[in-house]
């Protein structure tokens, strides 16, 4: 638990503090993102959580200790940091990069290399390939994921993340932030999270805190800041599609059981069958499953005209696109959109078929909720 | 592993060879009689080593007091005093090392030791300089990331600040050691001894072979060394 008190900044020689009497807590188990403009004081608030920045006035405590009176290089040690400018270390490789807490708290060496691995894998660099590379050989986005690997590996109960996602494309930045929900849902760490990005702060925060000028403006869950935004301000960072913005709020499993809609067809389904599958489909197509469940392709009803064959193998057509269940309905949107169809397969990861929703599903969870 | 031993010994091996090449031909084929009695294996030998002796015993209170001191200037509360420093550290260095000889010369006096410590002065500037610079230049990020997960200064300035400024550091000991080689031949006017004895000696009895001999062996001593710590240098910088 993180509990700011009345906490100021003023940096020597500026005429207005950067940050002005922020009260907030962030609970155990939580993730608070910070939202707003630039220089509004986003940085500044996270950095004197962890004492980089001493506040010039107020307190601040750390599961009810006065993090002003811990010894600085304890209380860091214990909280990963995600800085803005990844500021990785030019001179050593990618491995000794992420090994640079670990090393320091003198973990065994077979420990420590067990760690690098999973940490490299868990953000999508491949251990085989970049363990030995410099931080001068990959991309800023494969930087900024080296980075997040550096922060996490030792576990922290407490990490504070300066944009971490700022860098990558918007496929790959989906992807981590779905993968990081996960973690974090199994681990429950307490965040704070900075972003700029409106729809990001909605996806992953518990709590959304939004900022300016070095003030609180508001601080609510998001769907709370969605229904009832505090101020102007507020209301215009959150945009004017408040309600298409809630399908960030929504992940496919949650609705995945309550759409109803046409079992898929297996590989080897003979043609009478398929075809009485097709009548009862919403949406002129099944999916084809083989005996494991895994996704094979879809069959429209236009297909089984174009082509001859007696099961549904001979019928199918490959799929572009799908997304797994823990994605987000805004994801699946996304993906909606960019294939230029009113459906989605939806898969777990291990490619198993688990449904598939479409656009009306969409727009009744925006009803709903409106 | 070729290249290794190629960069590593057969070069340096090659240029020393030169030099004793230099050396045995010289000695062995005198122009005259007075060529023969200042060219012998053992005054050359001592001009050696009194020069090796001049140039290290110089350099390594350089290094020691040189890196120190930019160590120290480098830490953030003695930044500004560090840029002052800089800055006369950069007009020291356009002083001729002639004059800064001289001016040892009148302040202490004749010998070794004298010439010892002139050499040491004019050699620490490029090294406090360069050691200065490579830490100060190094990413504020990098230095703040460190900070953020816990490292103490001490170890953010072993870690961190040292190793990624070591490039530039070596740069600046290789620039001392040119400068240091260079300069060790003035000794002898102050009675410091090296090169510069068989320098001078040839030039008052006026004989050639003699200046060319004391001159090539100091121009070789500061190629093998500049050599040397170039190939130390280019190991260090693997990472960019
Ligand atoms: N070390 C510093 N010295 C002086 N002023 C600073 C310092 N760091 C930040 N500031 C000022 O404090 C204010 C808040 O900066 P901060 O970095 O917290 O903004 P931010 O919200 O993180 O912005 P961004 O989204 O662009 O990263 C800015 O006006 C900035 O110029
Ligand atoms: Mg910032």
């Amino acid at each position: 638990m993180i509990r700011l008190e009345n906490v100021t900044k003023k940096f020597p020689g500026m005429k207005a503090p950067a940050v002005k009497g922020l009260n907030m807590e962030v609970k155990e188990g939580d993730v608070c993102v910070l939202v707003g403009p630039s220089g509004c004081g986003k940085t500044t608030t996270m950095k004197m959580i962890n004492r980089i920045h001493e506040p010039t006035s107020g307190a601040i405590y750390i599961n009810g200790e006065d993090a002003l009176k811990m010894n600085p290089i304890k209380l860091r040690l214990d909280i990963g940091y995600v800085i803005q400018e990844i500021g990785l270390f030019p001179h050593m490789t990618i491995e000794e990069n992420v090994a640079t807490v670990p090393n320091e708290k003198k973990w065994p060496k077979d420990k420590i290399s067990k760690k690098v691995d999973e940490m490299m894998t868990l953000v999508g660099l491949d251990p085989k390939v970049y363990r030995k590379r410099y931080p001068s050989a990959l991309s800023g986005g494969q930087r900024q994921r080296v980075g997040v690997a550096r922060a996490m590996v030792s576990d922290p109960p407490i990490m504070l993340m300066d944009e971490p996602f700022g860098a990558v494309d918007p496929i790959t930045r989906a992807r981590l932030q779905n993968e990081f929900l996960r973690i974090q849902e199994r681990m429950g760490k307490t965040i704070v999270f900075v972003t700029h990005d409106i729809d990001e702060a909605i996806k992953m925060g518990d709590t959304i805190a939004v900022m300016r000028d070095g003030c609180l403006v508001q601080h609510a869950t998001p769907s709370d800041l969605l229904s009832a935004p505090a101020d102007e301000f507020v209301a215009s960072l959150v945009g004017r599609n408040r309600s298409i913005k809630r399908l960030h709020l929504v992940r496919i499993r949650e609705i995945l059981q309550e759409v109803d809609r046409a079992k898929p067809a297996t590989v080897d389904m003979p043609l009478d069958e398929l075809k009485k599958r097709l009548e009862d489909s919403d949406i002129r197509s099944v999916m084809v499953v083989d005996r494991d469940n895994k996704l094979k392709g879809i069959i429209g009803v236009d297909d089984l005209k174009k082509k001859t064959g007696e099961v549904a193998a001979d019928y199918i057509q490959d799929i572009t696109e799908s997304v797994t269940s823990d994605a987000t309905l805004n994801d699946a949107l996304s993906v909606m959109l960019e294939c230029g169809e009113g459906y989605v397969a939806i898969v777990n990861e291990d490619d198993q078929y688990e449904g598939t929703i479409t656009l009306g599903d969409l727009l009744n969870v925006v009803k709903e909720d409106g | 592993m070729f290249r290794n031993l190629w960069k590593w010994i057969i070069i340096p091996l090659l240029l020393v060879t030169v030099g004793i090449v230099i050396v045995i031909y010289t000695v062995n084929n005198p122009t005259d009689s007075l060529v023969a009695r200042v060219l012998t294996y053992s005054n050359v030998l001592r001009a050696l080593s009194e020069h090796m002796s001049l140039m290290l015993v110089s350099m390594f209170g350089a290094i020691l007091v040189g890196g120190l001191v930019g160590i120290l200037l480098s830490r953030p509360e003695l930044y500004y005093l560090g840029r002052g420093v800089e800055n006369i550290v950069n007009i020291g260095q356009t002083i001729p090392s002639l004059a800064i000889l001289a001016l040892f010369y009148t302040i202490l006096g004749l010998g070794f030791r004298v010439a010892v410590f002139a050499l040491f002065l004019y050699s620490i500037l490029p090294i406090l300089r360069n050691t200065f610079a490579g830490i100060t230049s190094v990413d504020t990020s990098v230095i703040e990331s460190a900070k953020g997960m816990g490292m103490s200064p001490f170890r953010i300035l072993a870690k961190i600040e040292l190793p990624i400024a070591y490039p530039i550091i070596i740069a600046g000991i290789r620039t001392a050691v040119v400068i240091n080689v260079g300069a060790a031949t003035l000794a002898t006017f102050i009675g410091g001894g090296g090169f510069g004895d068989l320098i001078v000696t040839g030039l008052s009895v006026r004989r050639d072979m003699v200046i060319f001999t004391g001159a090539g062996l100091a121009a070789l001593t500061a190629i093998i060394l500049d050599y040397i710590i170039g190939q130390v240098e280019q190991r260090l910088v693997r990472w960019s």
